[in-house]
């Protein structure tokens, strides 16, 4: 008999805990320079298993939950998506497709939890002038620190999976935080912690690859032969990881980028700002030739290549 | 929460400390709490825990209520979170998107509050108090049973039957609720009586 | 459901069929990626639209909605042609090897005995050949062709899969494969599990839809070991308690019943209630009936039960119908026959069929009295919300009295969950403003109405006067009180009827479970299928050890199960005759020469001998029955019939309409409509971010389904010009809402009896108040018409039209 179903170890402490992330775990800080951190936390990592996840909106009701957030009550729009998008106000959406497989001529209903996929390489942070406004952890978390954001929405446009939204009431940029304040205390995500099929996992990044293994090995002896994890190298992997029974496809599940990297406009910026400094090149100026770069949600085209090109160019 | 970790992996990402005991072990001291700028505040600390199992569907999922004030001390509670019990064999602690939101159903605009009437013909419902309502149904059961109960049938064989009255039960009040809910239904001679199982 | 929901890691196949369980119940739900996950069990959905379920099944396959007894005596007559039968289960433990009695038939959709005027049987035929030794006559060797395995074979025989095709829209090789894939089960290492709910009962013929399953489980020998069983997902969280409880017209609790008019007395109503064994040697249970009746009476009326009276018999209320279920109830309203009426956490005005008529009968009620934690529209259906709820306010002369009660989380006590656990629960919030529990308010109207009997007299009061009230506090029995009640206690000391002198139970104390049960008013219980949930060992339904041995999935000391604390019913089915079980793996129980043991409380005696005594130790036989006798009102075997509005003529027996033993009343006939006038064949389901009319006054599930819609195929929103998100309008000869449009590649046209039919679904969450948008949900269109055997209304199959409109009119 194969042992009972991983769950969580324990229910969450009601006591005085300590947190167990800190300034001093930061690897990271939007438009700063700071010091390598002193100890290295194992990284983390959320699962997602798509061909466990039956839609049911448990990960986005537990996130409203989790977080205290208000989405507006909307409308049908002919689609299972409610609320349409992610908002300030919803960190995760489950997003449908309705895909009729060419090969066996069967219809697949792909669902995939959309969310902040957590960059080992993060658009959003490198795309960020204010100073600590996005930090990330060395586990892997990303987050972004409200007080210090000015609601400019680059984290938007630096992201290759257009996440992170701006809130119109205080014009701060939000996006799911992994559960920081959980997984601080030694809790998982609260939308890992509700997902009713285990289709949400949450644990170090070496454990979810080996989870990941086993599910791509089920999948394969049930004629997915293309199954395999989505890890994508060119944001240096992400810690939000997904099993797919089409790991070939990636884009039938909703547009999930094939190959996702930070636009070059921002990595280019980053660079000018690391050698010339905000205060030498001012916030405006940069502001204003990133904004110029970017004409939506980041995809990274030929064009956007040039600019990046010309912006090395006129600035170096 | 499916947190899958191995011992060594969970001892290295989590370093849970519960201040006072397994804290020192690892290490750390009250100074990183305040340091911990940009995390939120845990918000489950120093709330009551309850368990409960939820009222929607049949799998009767553990949950854990989060409260604010004990009502074993007499208190008043108010429940600021609800989560999976995590030593609940079914559930393990996870919850589909109805019952990951138990907290605002407890907590909806619409929870009734006060006992109302809404008078023949009328438009609106009025408050009234307690006794003016449970006297009220009372003597309308004891009028309209006295009217039409039905003591025996033409045979003369005794049927203790009341037939214009009737009561729909619900499904989801407890077994214990459900038995009370018998004894007081039946024992007036109601047949009309049935609940939500029967659709 | 035989089984728990944490058996189901067990299995080998999971059906779902008559039910969404990902949906519906997505943590039950999860033991089954779990069983596909860590043991390669394969999942199968047949479903008319392609669900959450079927979007990680293995295998799909389409269906019409109200074909499934069609389907699955397909797959029976598949197993039966095949050879893949578990031979030894049947010949043992179910009664194909018993001979039928001469006389009984069936042709054309029919079975002997039928009165079409009655809309009943006759079914004085419907039995066995009873031997000179007063048991049932057998054939071992299966040679006699009116045996129950010929009689099944030859009525299976019509289901081959070209009519399966023909009449549930399934392609044959889509039948074929599930049928392969179900066969593999029929060997003794392998198990299926069947899934069912709503999508099965909510059908003039639903008894007989499951039954069918429970036939093929029974054929495959599927029940009564781990992994298999017939799994009820019930629909609400204590409807199976509140039915255990009795809490139905014509039960008593623990599934007795109450007494009908031919039933004069007490010895009467014993006389059909004996249960002799047709077989020899055979447990035949329910011959314990007086003693759990007795015991009944003792918990309801104490002292003024007495030998004397036949322990207060007169003080049940006797039926002159077989139930005043809510469809009659409601039917009765209607003619203006009822006058007050009480709804207890319900919500019939979205709940029940053809809202029409429920207004109309609500509005003819003298008084209405609801209790409910929430602002139903039930209360409020006097009140106008423009379309959503236009009535006429001051013609309703309904006294409407809406009292406040509590929820869950501020209550205590068990519900029984779809595993029958009984699971206790604490109070953890203060409920707001001046609600109050259920059992104040219970008590309170019993108190109320009492003392005006004390004072004024009246019909024959005793039943309410001599009522048992012995609470602390008699204005709000606790929970704890009301459990022990119905556990169970001694009236008077018990002596062992062996050896007098020797004290069984002193008087006062909580009987340890019903065996101790007595028919001569020394005990009390008040539900004997609970008896054991608080006994002398405390409260048993408040354990919390989650340990499981072997991890069998058992989890036998978390909580209570009933009856006995028993796991997995008709357990003792899970060894083969010898009391050895059929698969190693999957033990449950065994016999070890001398008795049982194992992992699971044995469903039979301890020291039965295996190759004796029947595993089925409730039924008469000690046997399943593959053949019903005369217990289904619609026959013993299922037969397919349409919905009473089906797209289709019935391909089988043309001239039948619908069940033929459903009871239909007069005005709801003329509302049935023709395919003709409403082409469109119809069916109704819950989405998973929704519960009932409940979420929807919860802000967070109304963000993630916010407003009403239907689901139509692509090719459907072609031929009527609906585009996605657009308005429709959709009516039934009853009534008519308007919705938003999904159109999906979910649900496909299908292909029944040369004739193209479109499914329109419609889901049911919405309603005039809460936080969501408001909208209607199906029951504006459904039919008023129920199951043959148990009044479940026809929810999941019905005709509609569909057309594009604009958005309904709102201030």
């Amino acid at each position: 008999m194969e042992p009972s179903p991983h769950t969580a170890q324990s229910n969450p402490p009601v006591s005085n805990v300590v947190s167990n992330l800190s300034e001093r775990d930061l690897v990271r800080r939007s438009a700063s320079t700071i010091p390598p951190p002193a100890r290295q936390l194992e990284p983390v990592a959320k699962l997602i298993d798509v061909s466990k996840c039956i839609g049911c909106k448990a990960c986005q009701s537990a996130c409203i939950e989790w977080n205290d957030t208000s989405p507006a009550i909307e409308t049908n729009v002919g689609v299972y998506e409610n609320p349409h998008d992610l908002t300030p106000e919803m960190f995760t959406l489950m997003r449908f497709t309705e895909w009729d497989n060419p090969q066996t001529g069967n219809l697949e209903w792909l669902i995939r939890k959309d969310g902040c996929m957590h960059c080992e390489d993060p658009g959003c942070l490198k795309a960020c002038p204010a100073p600590g406004a996005i930090v990330q952890y060395s586990n892997g978390i990303v987050d972004f620190v409200h007080e210090n954001c000015i609601g400019c929405g680059y984290c938007v446009k630096g992201c290759p999976f257009d996440i992170p939204r701006i809130s119109k009431v205080d014009h701060k940029a939000y996006k799911c935080t992994l559960c920081s304040d959980r997984v601080a205390v030694g809790q998982g995500p609260a939308c890992a912690k509700a997902c009713p099929t285990h289709a949400i996992s949450f644990g170090t990044k070496e454990d979810m690859n080996k989870l990941a293994d086993s599910r791509i090995k089920d999948l394969k002896s049930r004629g997915y032969d293309n199954a395999g994890l989505y890890d994508p190298q060119g944001v240096g992997g992400t810690h939000v990881m997904y099993v797919l029974h089409h790991n070939d496809q990636p884009e039938i599940y909703a547009n999930l980028p094939r190959d996702p990297r930070i636009s070059p406009v921002v990595n280019a910026w980053k660079g000018m700002a690391k050698y010339v400094g905000f205060a030498a090149m001012g916030l405006a100026a940069a502001a204003g030739i990133l904004h110029s770069a970017f004409v939506g949600p980041n995809r990274v085209t030929r064009e956007d290549e040039e600019k990046a090109e010309n912006l090395v160019k006129d600035n170096a | 929460m499916n947190m899958e970790l191995s011992r060594r992996g969970f001892l290295k990402v989590a370093g849970v400390g519960v201040a006072g005991t397994s804290l020192g072990a690892f290490g750390f001291g009250d100074l990183e709490a305040a340091q911990a700028a940009a995390i939120r505040p845990f918000k489950l600390v120093n709330t009551m825990e309850t368990r409960n199992t939820c009222p929607y569907c049949s799998v009767a999922c553990g949950i854990i209520m989060y409260s604010k004030g004990d009502l074993r001390k007499g208190e008043n509670a108010e429940i600021v979170h609800i989560e999976g019990d995590a030593d609940h064999p079914t559930n393990r602690g996870t919850l589909c998107p109805k019952g990951a939101a138990l907290k605002d159903f407890v907590k909806a605009e619409t929870r009734l509050k006060y006992p109302m009437l809404r008078k023949p013909g009328s438009d609106k419902f009025e408050r009234i108090s307690w006794d003016q309502a449970l006297d009220r149904i009372a003597r309308l059961m004891k009028d309209d049973r006295d009217a039409n109960f039905i003591a025996a049938n033409n045979a003369g064989v005794p049927v203790n039957r009341w037939t214009t009255v009737g009561f729909l039960a619900a499904s989801a009040t407890t077994n214990e609720t459900a038995y009370l809910t018998y004894k007081v239904v039946r024992s007036t001679g109601i047949v009309a009586f049935d609940n939500q199982a029967r659709v | 459901m035989t089984n728990s929901w944490t058996d189901i890691r067990n299995t080998d196949l999971v059906v779902i069929m008559g039910g969404n369980a990902a949906e519906a119940h997505p943590c039950g739900f999860k033991w089954v990626t779990e069983a596909k996950a860590n043991r390669g069990a394969k999942l199968i959905v047949v479903d008319p639209r392609y669900t959450r379920s079927a979007s990680v099944s293995d295998f799909y396959a389409p269906i019409r909605q109200g074909t499934d007894i069609a389907f699955l005596l397909g797959v029976i007559n598949y197993c039966m042609l095949n050879d893949k039968v578990q031979w030894e289960y049947v010949k043992a433990f179910t009664n194909a090897t018993y001979v039928v009695k001469d006389g009984f038939a069936y042709q054309d959709g029919l079975f002997t005995g039928y009165d079409e005027n009655k809309r009943d049987y006759d079914r004085s035929t419907w039995d066995y050949q009873i031997g000179p030794d007063g048991f049932a006559v057998v054939d071992e060797t299966l040679q006699n062709p009116r045996c129950v395995w010929n009689m099944l074979k030859a009525h299976v025989a019509t289901y081959t899969p070209e009519m399966v095709e023909r009449i549930c829209g399934t392609p044959k090789d889509k039948f074929l494969k599930v049928a392969q894939m179900i066969a593999e089960c029929s060997t003794p290492t392998k198990t299926m599990t069947s899934m069912y709910a709503l999508g099965w009962t909510q059908h003039s013929k639903g008894s007989q839809n499951i039954r069918c399953m429970a036939m093929l489980q029974l054929i495959l020998g599927n029940i009564g070991v781990r992994g298999g069983g017939m799994n009820a997902l019930r629909g609400h969280s204590n409807i199976q308690g509140l039915t255990d409880v009795g809490l139905m017209s014509n039960l008593l609790p623990g599934y007795m019943n109450i007494p009908v008019e031919k039933e004069a007395d007490f010895a009467t109503y014993m006389s059909s209630r004996a249960f002799k064994p047709l077989r020899p040697n055979q447990t035949s249970y329910w011959q314990n009936y007086k003693k759990f009746f007795v015991s009944f009476q003792k918990a309801m009326w104490g002292d003024a039960a007495t030998a004397q009276n036949d322990f207060a018999y007169h003080y049940l209320p006797k039926l002159d119908v077989p139930a005043y279920d809510v469809l009659r109830t409601f039917e009765l309203m209607h003619q203006g026959k009822v006058n007050g009426y009480f709804c207890q956490g319900f919500n019939p005005l979205l709940a029940f069929p053809n809202r029409q008529k429920i207004t109309e009968s609500l509005s003819k009620l003298k008084w209405l009295v609801t209790m409910d934690p929430l602002d139903t529209e039930t209360s409020r259906f006097w009140e106008n919300h423009g379309v959503y709820n236009n009535v006429d306010t001051a013609s309703i002369k309904t006294e409407v009295i809406q009292l406040p009660s509590t929820c869950f989380a501020e209550d205590f006590g068990a519900l029984t969950n779809s595993g029958r656990w009984l699971q206790w629960h604490w109070a953890g919030g203060t409920p707001p403003g001046e609600a109050k529990r259920d059992n104040w308010i219970m008590a309170q109207i019993h108190r109320r109405l009492r003392a005006l009997y004390e004072k004024e007299g009246g019909p024959f009061p005793d039943p309410i006067l001599g009522l048992t009230w012995n609470y602390a506090d008699p204005d709000e029995p606790t929970a704890e009180e009301l459990a022990k009640e119905m556990n169970g206690y001694a009236v008077e000391t018990l002596y062992d009827p062996a050896d007098p002198s020797k004290v069984v139970l002193e008087k006062g104390k909580q009987v340890v479970n019903f065996s101790v049960l007595r028919d001569d008013g020394s005990t009390a219980c008040g539900c004997w299928i609970y008896s054991g949930c608080f006994n002398e060992a405390g409260n048993n339904m408040a354990r919390r050890d989650n340990s499981d041995p072997d991890d069998t999935g058992a989890y036998p000391n978390w909580t209570f199960a009933w009856p006995l604390n028993r796991r997995i019913l008709y357990n003792r089915a899970s060894a083969d005759v010898q009391g050895k079980p059929w698969d190693p793996t999957r033990k449950l129980i065994a016999w070890d020469g001398t008795k049982w043991s194992g992992y699971d409380v044995p469903d039979i005696a301890p020291n039965a001998k295996p190759d004796v005594v029947g595993p089925f130790i409730m039924n008469q036989e000690g046997t399943a029955r593959l053949f019903a006798r005369g217990l289904m009102r619609e026959g013993p075997f299922p037969v397919h019939y349409e919905p009473f509005e089906a797209p289709i003529a019935n391909v089988i027996a043309p001239k039948i309409r619908g069940n033929p033993a459903a009871r239909v009343f007069q005005d709801d006939l003329k509302q049935f409509a023709t395919s003709e006038e409403f082409p469109y064949a119809a069916t109704s389901y819950r989405l998973t971010e929704h519960f009932h009319y409940w979420t929807k006054h919860n802000r967070v599930n109304a963000v993630l389904q916010p407003e009403f819609f239907v689901e139509i195929s692509e090719q459907l929103a072609k031929e009527k010009g609906i585009t996605p998100g657009s308005w429709v309008r959709v009516w039934s000869k009853r009534g008519e809402v308007k919705a938003k449009a999904v159109v999906t590649k979910r649900i496909k046209p299908l292909m029944c009896d040369g004739k193209l039919v479109h499914v329109v679904g419609i889901p049911l969450h919405w309603g005039f108040m809460g936080a969501a948008r408001k909208g209607w949900g199906p029951n504006s269109l459904t039919p008023f018409v129920g199951d043959a055997n148990i009044e479940t209304p026809e929810y999941k199959a019905f005709l509609v039209n569909i057309e594009p409109t604009t958005g309904p009119v709102t201030s």
